[in-house]
């Protein structure tokens, strides 16, 4: 994957998190910019969808306010904010020199995962380029899919391991923001939360990154706007390369759809709820017919299970008993584990794993007869979903 | 006033203790690891789930009150 | 100046030797519990109950063994002997040895009683300290002289000592988090 992160640039007028700022960030009250940001609307762009405001309210009354920008991206198919990092550096330390400003703090520490070495010699090489007043700094962090969620962050930031712990940082007077959100906010002190809604609906504002992998022509990462149909969202990754089957939609935390189902409804949480799908981090993968959506969940379960923190029984336990139960395709043990194993961990990683799962048994049905049967129509395509590799914690 | 039981899943390790001196709302999954009801739970019950809270041998549970 | 009387001196071995027996039991307990070991036909709640009532009870009897020993004008123990290992008696460095037993075994307890006050990780490092704690109170009861050639004492040191060596055998064995071994133990 890492050769394919193409950035559409096409829109280059139309483009908002990817342009190039060349005007200097205005300086206006903090109680002014916090006002506007709720007016705009703008929530997490990591996946959580936290209103951002409201964040950014609980962390300044805190005594000693630290900014942390989050690029860590721990899941396997985002690439968006390696890209955003790479190729616009400047705007996210834009938006965490604002949010700095909201909430007092004087010290940004920027967390990217450890693998990128381009992510990190381009952001140094733009802190470099700048002084706005603030220390500034670098972490990396180790590529579990865990490590990016925000308590987990902070435990490695702090000197543990990267692993989630009970409490959230903002309640304790650490601002943790994805890198886009970032962006965003860096856009939104410039040219105000009127500009920010002229674009996406009214219930989900702005425009977003979104990540496109599997069966399109040039996967990678483009900027979208929220409600835009999926088909024309696909089209900016130079359209479809094979027959899709399925689409999985919000990585894997997220759900399996069947592509007719989807292929014409907005790119929107709203019109997604029906599905039982959510855009969480928005990456989506297009699964043609010709691979096994069954081969890929199994895998992607065991990832899953591979990557629990260990911390909490039901995931510990759950996860890869689930993985198993997939594997031998026994939808039976897999409805008896759901509720056993969803919501009962100290972060959401259960309760994605059991999402996608459940996901996966409901629209791979047809292939599980027809494993039950015998046959598997995708046994030899290559593997779409893509997996990470590491296994430190530290 | 209602109250809650809360399990902190980090610290929990599953010894169960809570599953046998509350087991009017407190089962406990295929490995050992109780399920505590995302509900309030009845006042009468107040004592026992003390007791259980106390008993935790990893301090894991708590009683959130709410009025 | 209270004279040397029998009852007294019975009263500190008697009270020495059960408060050793019972925090054998209460070490066993503890390991016990650790490993969710039950009683038979008994909830498992009962394996812990015991170690903390046993416990309590073991430090009753070892006040009246303290209190006791200072009253006592031939054993002769000032109030700072009691925790300190200072000062000459005739018994020399084993009843310092029962100082520095009573101590660890003081931040034991107390860091139990207010366990919930403290969060889980403190409690947790001043437990350990029980692990040293008995061995010393062991030492200093073989050493101390006053029974330490008598048979039915010896016996008794022996017996304590193996149920402990078993117990930390057990707790050794499986020194890793027995996640695996609770499997399906829902019971």
């Amino acid at each position: 994957m890492s050769a394919a992160a193409v950035v559409e640039r096409r829109d280059r007028a139309s483009t908002r998190l990817l342009a190039r700022v060349d005007t200097p960030l205005p300086r206006r009250a903090r109680s002014e910019l916090l006002a506007e940001i709720d007016a705009s609307g703008l929530t997490g762009r990591g996946g959580a969808g936290f209103p951002t405001a409201r964040k950014l309210a609980a962390v300044a009354k805190a005594r000693r306010p630290l900014v942390v920008a989050n690029g860590t991206e721990g899941e396997p198919a985002s690439w968006k904010d390696k890209v955003l990092l790479s190729e616009n550096p400047h705007l996210v330390v834009d938006g965490a020199v604002v949010a700095a400003r909201i909430v007092g703090a004087r010290e940004i520490v920027f967390a990217v995962g450890r693998a990128n070495r381009t992510v990190r010699t381009r952001l140094a090489h733009a802190l470099n380029a700048r002084s706005d007043g603030f220390e500034v700094g670098i972490q990396t962090v180790p590529e579990r899919f865990v490590a990016g969620e925000e308590s987990a962050l902070l435990h490695h930031l702090e000197g543990g391991p990267a692993k989630p712990t009970i409490g959230r940082p903002y309640e304790r007077g650490v601002l943790v923001q994805n890198v886009e959100t970032l962006a965003n906010l860096g856009l939104v002190a410039r040219y105000g939360s009127d500009w920010f809604r002229e674009r996406g609906t009214a219930e989900e504002p702005g425009t977003v990154l979104v990540t496109v992998l599997g069966a399109v022509r040039r996967p990678g990462v483009a900027e979208v706007e929220l409600g835009t149909p999926i088909r024309d969202v696909l089209q900016r990754f130079g359209g479809l390369s094979a027959l899709p089957h399925a689409l999985l939609i919000g990585g894997y935390f997220g759900t399996w759809v069947r592509a007719h189902d989807v292929l014409d409804l907005p790119l929107a949480n709203a019109a997604l709820k029906p599905l039982g799908a959510s855009l969480g981090a928005r990456t989506i993968v297009v699964l043609p017919h010709d691979a096994c959506g069954l081969r890929e969940s199994a895998r992607v379960a065991r990832y899953l299970a591979d990557e629990s923190a260990g911390q909490c029984g039901p995931c510990v336990f759950g996860i890869p008993a689930m993985a198993d139960a997939l594997e031998r395709l026994d939808v039976e043990r897999l409805r008896r584990l759901a509720p056993q194993v969803t919501g009962r961990g100290a972060c959401a990683h259960p309760t994605g794993a059991t999402r996608f799962v459940a996901s996966a048994v409901d629209v791979f049905a047809d292939e599980i007869r027809r494993h039950r049967q015998g046959r598997c129509c995708g046994a030899n395509h290559d593997p779409v979903l893509p997996l990470g590799a590491s296994r430190d914690w530290r | 006033m209602t109250m809650k039981i809360r399990v902190n899943p980090i610290l929990c390790d599953g010894y169960g203790q809570c599953a046998e001196l509350l087991p009017e709302v407190i089962e406990l999954d295929e490995w050992g690891y109780p399920i505590v009801p995302r509900g309030p739970i009845a006042a009468g019950l107040e004592p026992a789930a003390q007791r259980a809270v106390k008993m935790c041998p990893r301090l894991a549970l708590s009683l959130e009150r709410a009025a | 100046m209270r004279s040397l009387t029998n009852a007294d001196w019975y009263l500190i071995r008697g009270t020495g030797v059960v408060t050793l027996i019972l925090f054998t039991l209460v070490v066993g307990l503890g390991i016990a519990t650790t490993k969710r070991w039950r009683l038979p036909r008994l909830p498992r709640f009962v394996t812990l109950g015991l170690h903390r009532n046993l416990s309590l009870l073991a430090v009753v009897f070892l006040g009246v063994h303290i209190v006791t020993s200072m009253l006592d004008s031939y054993a002769h123990v000032g109030i700072a002997q009691i925790f300190l290992p200072v000062g000459t008696t005739r018994y020399g460095a084993f009843l310092g040895l029962g100082a520095l037993s009573f101590d660890l075994m003081l931040a034991v307890v107390v860091t139990s009683l207010l366990r919930h006050r403290i969060g889980h990780r403190l409690w947790k490092s001043v437990h350990w300290l029980a692990y040293v704690s008995w061995p010393v109170a062991l030492a200093h009861a073989a050493g101390i002289g006053t029974d330490s050639h008598a048979g039915w004492f010896v016996d008794t040191a022996v017996a304590c000592t193996a149920l402990v060596g078993a117990a930390v055998a057990w707790r050794v064995f499986e020194l890793r988090r027995p996640y695996p071994k609770y499997l399906g133990a829902a019971s």
